[in-house]
């Protein structure tokens, strides 16, 4: 049984007609203050805005943050799509996507061109997000300064005087101690040339994908009770030096099964004896990729097959 | 002392708050990212007033015992005070720098921008949102935008705003992070300008 069929499995108990939760499982009260937090974090790019976090059916760290948003904005027509590190069939993905199934009575895709609202982890998808699309991130530590500066009064002043040195400081301390500056996730943006944004733990790979986007990107951190946004056509430059450019990753080798050299790999260790391979993190990217006959050194390796074997 | 509200002539709100509330705000959210973009907001009811349904609804569903609204002097206390009090919970502020919400109808309120709730340096999402209920969004002198949310520019041309109202905007907006958020709406049609959005001098 595929995902999609499992999910339909599970929705066919749907608690409608008599519902359990209200629609979309936040009463509407939490609904109109989650709303208001978003139309002011558009019009105000990068910056956190306070909101009322609630306590979420899963745990923080669980992505309760990006739960609450897309239980303020999801409506009966949409299709939603959810992704932890760029899979589809993790179990998180899988458990918050029945959720919204379950509570929103919403249409699933894995289809990243098909869906109106993607929720994400550490992944934006590999595929061009296009306008109407929205993104929503579940973010650990909204607070870019946090690990240069712990008092929240203290981030929050350097933001209003866009104070921002101490960041620069310590990129250029990352370039002296190990010639390079060497964050490779949750790398800081600058948002509309204003606000010092992190971008949530997505690897840098994925920063350019941040900038003049044609999606509206929505961020929500839960336990931090912080909302931001990046709205769609927005400037968004990766901090660096003139001399120190930004990077992203590169790799020397291409996905294993889909032989695709664009996209963002992860190394899956196949045994003691040093083999490995180089997959896609974008799951659903690379199966498409897959379909259309693309095949890589190692296409039909067993591990092509496991995600075919879960919810049997 | 309190006194009851008069109920007899109470207009209906949303019909199913939960769904119409949801599409509503998503119209909204869709205009606030897209500065300039002109929205469809009905609503089945009337509004009181004559403010049209996109203003009312924008009301609806985001107004509530959290958000002061503030309206114009000449609406303070009518049928559309009462609507909002029903329908919404909403406090009503007769002083626009307490204001979550702000309504005006006619040039009154536009002449000091300054009187609204700019933010704070720290809270700049503190701000006024002011919903300017005009008689049409088309028609007007053509105005150009750009900004967030405008891939390379954008042009409205709202009827009824005074003559100065761009160079008073301009210089409220100026000192970024404070500003206005502005949401124009007529009848059922509705066009935000976040404080980020720019307008253009014509022929620059």
């Amino acid at each position: 049984m595929n995902a999609q069929a499992n999910d339909a499995a599970l929705t066919a108990t749907s608690n409608s007609p008599e519902r359990y939760y209200t629609y979309g499982y936040l009463d509407e009260q939490t609904k109109r203050m989650i709303r208001r937090a978003i139309l002011k974090a558009v019009a105000i790019p990068g910056y956190q805005v306070p909101f009322g976090s609630r306590e979420m059916p899963v745990p923080y760290g669980w992505g309760t943050g990006g739960i609450q948003l897309t239980a303020a904005i999801i409506g009966p027509d949409d299709v939603y799509k959810c992704i932890d590190q760029g899979a589809d069939d993790t179990t998180n993905a899988v458990s918050i996507r029945r959720f919204f199934a379950k509570v929103a009575d919403v249409a699933t895709t894995e289809d990243t061109a098909e869906a109106t609202i993607i929720q994400s982890r550490h992944r934006i998808p590999e595929h061009p997000l296009k306008d109407g699309q929205i993104m929503v991130f579940q973010v650990p530590q909204p607070e870019p300064l946090r690990g240069l500066e712990p008092r929240e009064m203290e981030t929050r002043a350097m933001h209003a005087y866009e104070e921002y040195g101490l960041q620069y400081v310590s990129l250029y301390e990352n370039v002296s101690a190990f010639g390079r500056i060497a964050a490779t996730a949750g790398y800081p943006v600058m948002v509309d040339e204003r606000y010092l944004m992190s971008p949530s733990p997505i690897p840098k790979f994925d920063n350019p994908k941040l900038h003049n986007s044609h999606a509206l990107m929505l961020f929500g951190a839960g336990r931090e009770k912080r909302i931001y946004a990046i709205p769609p056509h927005t400037t968004v430059r990766s901090l660096d030096f003139e001399d120190y450019p930004f990077e992203t990753q590169k790799w020397e080798e291409s996905c294993a099964l889909c032989a695709a050299d664009d996209s963002y790999l992860d190394e899956v260790v196949l045994d003691d004896q040093g083999q490995r391979m180089f997959v896609c993190s974008d799951s659903h990217y690379c199966s498409d990729r897959r379909a259309q006959g693309f095949r890589g050194p190692m296409a039909g390796h067993e591990l092509v097959d496991i995600d075919k074997g879960a919810g049997q | 002392m309190t006194t009851a509200l008069d109920l007899s002539n109470l207009r209906p709100g949303f019909h199913d708050p939960v769904k119409e509330g949801q599409a509503a705000f998503r119209v909204i959210l869709d205009a606030m990212s897209n500065p300039g973009s002109m929205k469809s907001l009905s609503l089945a009811a009337q509004v009181p007033e004559d403010v049209g349904s996109a203003a009312g609804a924008v009301l609806l569903t985001l107004a509530d015992m959290d958000t002061p609204v503030w309206l114009e002097p000449s609406l303070a206390g009518g049928e559309l005070s009462i609507w909002l009090r029903f329908h919404c919970n909403c406090p009503l502020t007769l002083d626009p720098s307490a204001a979550a919400f702000a309504l005006s109808k006619s040039d009154a309120a536009l002449s000091d921008l300054n009187q609204f709730n700019l933010g704070d340096a720290k809270y700049p999402d503190r701000a006024t949102t002011l919903i300017l209920v005009l008689p049409s969004l088309t028609g007007g002198e053509t105005v150009r935008l750009q900004g967030p949310g405008i891939e390379t520019e954008a042009k409205i041309a709202p009827c009824g705003l005074p003559a100065d109202f761009w160079s008073v905007r301009t210089e409220v907006n100026s000192k970024f992070q404070f500003g206005i958020d502005l949401m124009l709406c007529a009848g059922d049609e509705i066009i935000c300008l976040p404080r980020t959005t720019r307008t253009l001098e014509q022929g620059s």
